[in-house]
């Protein structure tokens, strides 16, 4: 790591306001990062990160990699522990949990009480090879949330339809393509009925000509449903599509952050200005 | 509830002293045996005639799939009415020898076939000698897999030999069994050998496994 | 050979096949309970069932068996042969088949385990719908190497005294005199039984990796996958494989 990346005081010069995206007219604030920092030994992935999204918003994370944005989403679905900082999801910490009115870290059990208020879609899409498509998406809706099996069965079929995969109901994971896993993968994630949906690079995996059909399937959801989506990606055209904010990270933090319409057409940070002639 | 004596202990150390050093040469002489005979099977087995594979691959797995131990009896009571009368010691190493020389035949095979098939392109695409390839592409790699590999199997092979005692090899557990048949005290000499194989196989497999991070890349 | 001479090998065979049996039950119960241990959390847990692996794997079975017919009878404990071989076999093998089941546990994509995570599983869940059913299919062939393995250490029984097939084959010896038949005969019988076994097993490996939607690995007619030393994540299996 070159020097300017070491842990700087929070509030110093460089540091914009922190990242809001929304307003209490929207609804409830749904995700909070308060001063959050993550390190893998002696780099900083995440230096005292504040931001506060509201529901129903969707926000996209870019930046180079290595910048700390999957970090936040392994962060909200409790695969990382941060190391300094809190993190809420709607009422309640993720990190912490109240006893006795103090704040101590967080249980398993209180994490996995939590957690069920997120979703998430890997890159790699991650579906289980044991279990045929239908029981990807209904398992955990049964014994996680207790809902009856016909109910879970009920849903997938609906979810199924919605992703387009109705007729490979009984087909196991690997007798599909990849973009079909990872229709399978949103559909098992929205089964949850998650408030927030975490989508990790969820294109990249894929060859060019099924990326298409992946991101039509989170257009539609984006824009007929209201969950809450934090979304990192290298599709630019599909970030200005659904974003309600867009989030530059550099080493760890925040460097700018907007509309798509500012951050695509007139970036004022030179980081980002470089990153996007990069990446358009 | 009987007493633990060391003085016991004392008393029956030497002749189970004496044990472990005919069982440590019962490994050795049995690993030479299985080093060499594994290897013959390996070398017939990648054989392009089948007059040749077949016959060997099921000698190879009858002895693989067959108890030890009987194949000692057999050896030991069969052996002398063809005409070959071997010394206890000596059968029980052919015996070890040739059981283990199936599993060696493996790690040869296996530590061949290891070699990623981009070598052999390579060698040939250089017009190496096959001879050549072999002894300065192939085996060089094999044996960075196989050292440790067969080194399991010596101590594999350490655990075995108890199974001598069967056919009078006066190795460990033969004294310990004998010293017992006479002062009816199993406790002291059983325990004692017990503890003499953990003793030796434990810190020889943390050798080995020392070995192999350093060879196995 | 008389009819008499066979129907005391069929009823040696009887006992062997019980004797692995039991000896495999206890080894599969003991080979979880330690190969899960193995990959607690809590350090104390991996560190005894490091110490009970390292223990037996250390061990000669056969002395473990002897140790356990004539020293703990004279602590208070008297155990019938059966039950000796029995012990001797499960407690071993189980500690070699705890590493096959570990080495298998922990083959399993880790992804696979944060998916279960994003899922809010619990961990016993994460075990039991996502990382097992992954793991038993690729833990049947070493499984398998290890029952035959198994059945070849039954063979030790004979030394306590127990009617198994070995056994048997003494008593015929002394009775008839024709050590190559007898010899002969009961190798062949072991052999038949390893066959059979490992039919079995290849079948119980089918029928698992059918279950999750995969196809069986081709194999040849009687064919046992050695355990060889090398890199990579390592499902080890025969005595002497690499931990």
């Amino acid at each position: 790591m070159s020097d300017d990346s070491n842990p700087t005081q929070p509030g110093q010069p460089a540091q914009p306001a922190p990242p809001t995206v929304g307003t209490a007219e929207d609804g409830p604030e749904l995700v909070r990062f308060d001063r959050v920092t993550k390190r893998f030994g002696a780099h900083t992935v995440l230096d005292s990160l504040d931001m506060t999204v509201y529901s129903g918003k969707h926000v996209t994370l870019i930046g180079p990699s290595g910048s700390g944005k999957t970090t936040i989403l392994r962060l909200l679905m409790t695969l990382l522990k941060p190391e300094e900082g809190k993190i809420k999801v709607g009422d309640a910490y993720l990190t912490h949990e109240e006893k006795n009115g103090k704040l101590v870290p967080a249980s398993e059990k209180h994490c996995r009480e939590v957690r069920k208020n997120i979703g998430m879609v890997f890159q790699q899409f991650n579906l289980f090879p044991n279990m045929k498509v239908l029981r990807n998406i209904t398992e955990a809706p049964v014994h996680v949330l207790g809902l009856g099996k016909d109910a879970a069965e009920e849903r997938a079929r609906g979810l199924l339809d919605l992703v387009g995969l109705t007729q490979h109901i009984d087909k196991y994971p690997s007798q599909l393509s990849g973009g079909q896993q990872q229709r399978v993968a949103i559909a098992r994630a929205l089964a949850m009925r998650p408030q927030v949906l975490l989508l990790d690079e969820v294109t990249s995996a894929l060859d060019p000509e099924l990326v298409a059909g992946v991101l039509d399937v989170l257009r539609d959801i984006a824009h007929t449903t209201d969950i809450t989506m934090l979304c990192v990606t290298h599709e630019m055209n599909f970030a200005r599509d659904i974003s309600d904010c867009v989030m530059m990270f550099d080493q760890g933090r925040v460097i700018e952050f907007g509309t798509p319409e500012k951050i695509f057409s007139e970036p004022e940070n030179d980081r980002t200005r470089e990153f996007l002639s990069a990446v358009l | 509830m009987n007493n633990w004596s060391w003085e016991y202990v004392g008393d029956i150390l030497p002749d189970l002293l004496h044990g472990l050093w005919i069982t440590v040469q019962a490994t050795l002489l049995g690993s030479l045996v299985a080093f060499a005979l594994g290897l013959v099977w390996a070398l017939a087995l990648r054989s392009p005639s089948r007059w040749v594979t077949w016959p060997v691959s099921i000698v190879v797995e009858f002895v693989r799939n067959t108890p030890l131990l009987v194949q000692l009896f057999f050896l030991f009571f069969v052996l002398p009415g063809w005409g070959l009368t071997f010394d206890p010691l000596t059968t029980g190493v052919i015996g070890l020898g040739l059981h283990y020389s199936t599993y060696t035949a493996e790690v040869y095979r296996a530590g061949i076939d290891g070699v990623p098939e981009g070598q052999w392109e390579a060698a040939t695409a250089l017009s190496l000698p096959r001879r050549r390839t072999w002894t300065a592409v192939i085996l060089p790699q094999a044996f960075r897999r196989v050292v440790p590999a067969l080194g399991n199997y010596v101590i594999a092979m350490f655990k075995d030999t108890p199974m001598l005692a069967a056919i009078t090899v006066a190795e460990l557990l033969f004294q310990a069994n004998s010293i017992s048949a006479t002062t009816f005290d199993y406790m002291e000499p059983i325990t004692v050998v017990g503890v003499l194989f953990i003793v030796i196989s434990y810190p020889t497999s943390l050798l080995l496994r020392a070995l192999e991070r350093r060879l196995v890349r | 050979m008389t009819g008499a001479l066979w129907e005391l090998f069929f009823e040696g065979v009887w006992i062997t096949v019980q004797l692995m049996v039991y000896s495999a039950v206890l080894a599969a119960a003991v080979a979880f309970g330690i190969g899960l241990a193995r990959t607690s959390r809590l350090w104390i847990v991996r560190f005894l069932s490091g110490v009970y692996v390292e223990f037996f794997r250390g061990t000669s079975a056969l002395v473990l068996m002897f140790w356990l017919f004539f020293a703990l009878p004279l602590l208070g404990w008297q155990l019938a042969g059966l039950w000796a071989g029995t012990l001797a076999l499960g407690l071993s093998y189980g500690a070699y088949g705890s590493e096959v089941v570990r080495g298998s546990v922990q083959a399993v994509a880790p992804a696979q385990r944060e998916a279960a995570i994003a899922l809010s599983f619990t961990p016993w869940q994460r075990m039991r719908k996502v990382i097992l059913p992954q793991a038993v299919p690729e833990m049947m062939p070493p499984f398998n190497n290890l029952l035959i393995e198994l059945l070849k250490g039954t063979a030790l029984a004979s030394l306590l005294s127990i009617g198994e097939l070995t056994f048997q084959a003494k008593l015929a010896r002394l009775s008839t005199g024709q050590s190559a038949q007898v010899y002969g005969i009961i190798l062949v019988l072991y052999f038949v039984i390893a066959f059979v076994v490992t039919r079995i097993m290849r079948l119980l490996e089918r029928r698992a990796k059918a279950s999750i939607g995969r196809a069986p690995e081709k194999s040849g007619w009687f064919s046992r996958r050695l355990p060889i030393g090398g890199p990579g994540p390592q499902v080890t299996t025969a005595p002497g494989g690499k931990p």
